[in-house]
């Protein structure tokens, strides 16, 4: 599937805001409220495999979490990335309600950036310990000197 | 649930009635991990038992956490490689080799065909190896030990090869971005060519020891059963989806470094049980010498580097009569290569399953954020499908067939 063709779906033209091509990978980047939305319309288009789920940090930015989501279809193989961008105060809502494999995916970035998601059913850490202090992989994080 | 209690080893807790009744319910808290051999690493599961009938499990993950995503912000794109071979350790090349196929499609880099060649070559030599650490200790945890010595001979043999190219025997990082470290050294294809010619009956032996074995078969049929449906929600991939009926490949169905030039069967079967598991691994093996064959027979002459001046280091004989090169050796070497800003994902199909690595550029010579997505982690998630509902003696054989690798999930 092109991104013409996914650009032209009916559910992404109301839903996103735009779609990208690049370096042969489709990109939809999506609004935090039409989230869910987005990614429920996907799953119904066949994309039935989330691969992963990460959050890249753009500290100063307003909105400085970006949500990144790889999505495979296991029919036809095709590839889609869906992205949107939220705050720590402004969480986006939990994709583990559409596709389970997020559930873990969702901890990770919460336990490792400190994004919130709405509706997760449990959201607590899971590669540090529960007493640890801070979200490391946030840009502001001191990597040197006394923490 | 009642609570934990955090010493080591096994500890049973009595556990309260579910729904506030006050009624104290016959469940206990079994605390397996996270120093047990069985769990391949640091794993800690945490189950709650009816009698013998696990009720509840919940993977507890995290001691093996080293940071590698943080720390791969803070070096040079080449210099990531080094941290892909600590992530899983026991298939490094295949780790590198997804780090590599990332930075190049940001890069855009064509690579030569002798190095995407050599580097099919090696990565399934290293499913080899991979494969073979996990049936020696998958057999050794349920009691068949001369498997476990079988499968480390040959594997000791894989190792020498993988020095031999490129002077290490686990932490190889061999493929650099662009090519590979070194060109390939007068000899190696004698030595694997040597190697997968004996390597069969290899197979076999092990076959011979285990596929009718009843006391093999006796604990691992039946057991550890997930649906495709279960299997594709909980984002499952590699062998273990491939046990239950779906013939995904990422060898297949979206072919990189030149997997399309290459005839080998994706291995499938339906039962979804540990033994299918095991059968595919088995199929798998056998079809890895198929391609390593392939490679060897039509191995391309020419380079082994990429012609990207910037990017790969240039060769030492020239550094030594041309200003150029020094320079740039000195330049790549010191302040690295800036890599057009973007984002991209690339998987491959490494030895565990679908093996992933989530790269943003911001346009510097580091990566802004690098993502493993480790096929251990996703697989390990749907441990608790396969495990709710079987017994305690059974858990062993399950966490064995999905070939974890603690450092893979935790990175």
């Amino acid at each position: 599937m092109n991104a013409e063709t996914l650009a032209a779906h009916p559910a992404l033209q109301r839903l996103v805001e735009s779609v990208t091509t690049d370096r042969n990978e489709v990109t939809a980047a999506a609004l935090r409220q039409n989230w869910r939305a987005v990614a429920e319309a996907m799953r119904q288009e066949g994309f039935d495999q989330l691969c992963d789920l990460t959050c890249v940090d753009w500290f100063p930015a307003e909105d400085r979490f970006q949500i990144v989501a790889q999505l495979h279809n296991t029919q036809t193989h095709a590839w889609l990335r869906i992205q949107t961008r939220c705050s720590a105060e402004a969480p986006a809502e939990t994709l583990s309600t559409v596709w389970p494999a997020a559930n873990w995916f969702e901890r990770e970035v919460f336990d490792l950036f400190g994004v919130r998601f709405a509706g997760h059913p449990n959201l607590t850490r899971m590669l540090l310990p529960d007493a640890w202090e801070g979200h490391p992989l946030r840009k502001d994080y001191p990597v040197e000197g006394y923490r | 649930m009642a609570t934990m209690i955090e010493t080591p080893g096994v500890t049973v807790t009595q556990n309260e009635g579910a729904g506030g009744t006050g009624e104290r319910s016959r469940n206990l808290i079994l605390n397996m991990g996270p120093q047990h051999p069985s769990t391949h690493g640091v794993l800690r599961m945490v189950l709650e038992l009816d009698g013998e009938v696990i009720v509840r499990a919940t993977p507890d993950i995290g001691y093996l956490h080293t940071g590698i995503e943080k720390s791969a912000e803070s070096k040079y794109y080449q210099q990531v490689v080094t941290l892909t071979d600590r992530i899983d350790y026991l298939a490094p090349l295949c780790n590198n080799l997804a780090y590599v196929l990332a930075v190049e499609k940001l890069l855009q880099l064509e690579i030569p065909r002798r190095a995407q060649w050599t580097r099919v070559m090696l990565a399934e030599l290293t499913r080899l190896n991979s494969h073979l650490v996990w049936l020696g200790t998958h057999a050794l945890d349920i009691g068949a030990m001369t498997v476990f010595l079988y499968c480390f001979r040959e594997r000791e043999e894989l190792l020498k090869i993988f020095e031999m190219a490129s002077g290490q025997r686990m932490m190889t990082s061999y493929f650099r971005v662009g090519g590979l470290a070194l060109e390939p050294p007068l000899g190696l294809l004698e030595r694997i060519e040597n190697f997968i010619s004996y390597f069969p009956d290899k197979i076999d032996e092990y076959e011979a020891l285990l596929t009718k074995n009843s006391i093999w078969v006796g604990r691992t049929k039946d057991i550890g059963y997930i649906s495709p449906a279960d299997a594709v929600a909980w984002g499952v991939t590699g062998p273990c989806l491939r046990a239950v009926g779906l013939p995904l490949d990422l060898r297949k169905d979206s072919p990189y470094s030149s997997y399309n030039e290459f005839q080998f069967e994706v291995p499938t079967r339906t039962e979804g049980d540990v033994y299918a598991r095991y059968l595919v691994r088995i199929a798998e093996m056998r079809e890895s010498v198929k391609i390593v064959r392939q490679a060897l027979e039509g191995m391309p002459e020419g380079a082994w580097k990429a012609d990207a001046p910037g990017v790969t280091l240039p060769d030492r004989d020239q550094m030594k009569f041309s200003i150029e090169s020094l320079i740039y050796h000195f330049k790549i070497v010191t302040e690295g290569f800036n890599v057009p800003a973007g984002q991209v994902y690339h998987a491959i199909e490494g030895p565990r399953g679908q093996m992933g690595y989530y790269i943003t550029s911001d346009g510097g010579p580091k990566p802004y954020r690098c993502h493993m997505r480790s096929a251990s982690f996703a697989n390990l998630q749907a441990l608790p499908k396969m495990i709710e509902g079987r017994l305690l003696a059974d858990v062993v054989a399950i966490i064995g067939s999905i070939d974890i690798v603690l450092g893979d999930v935790d990175r």
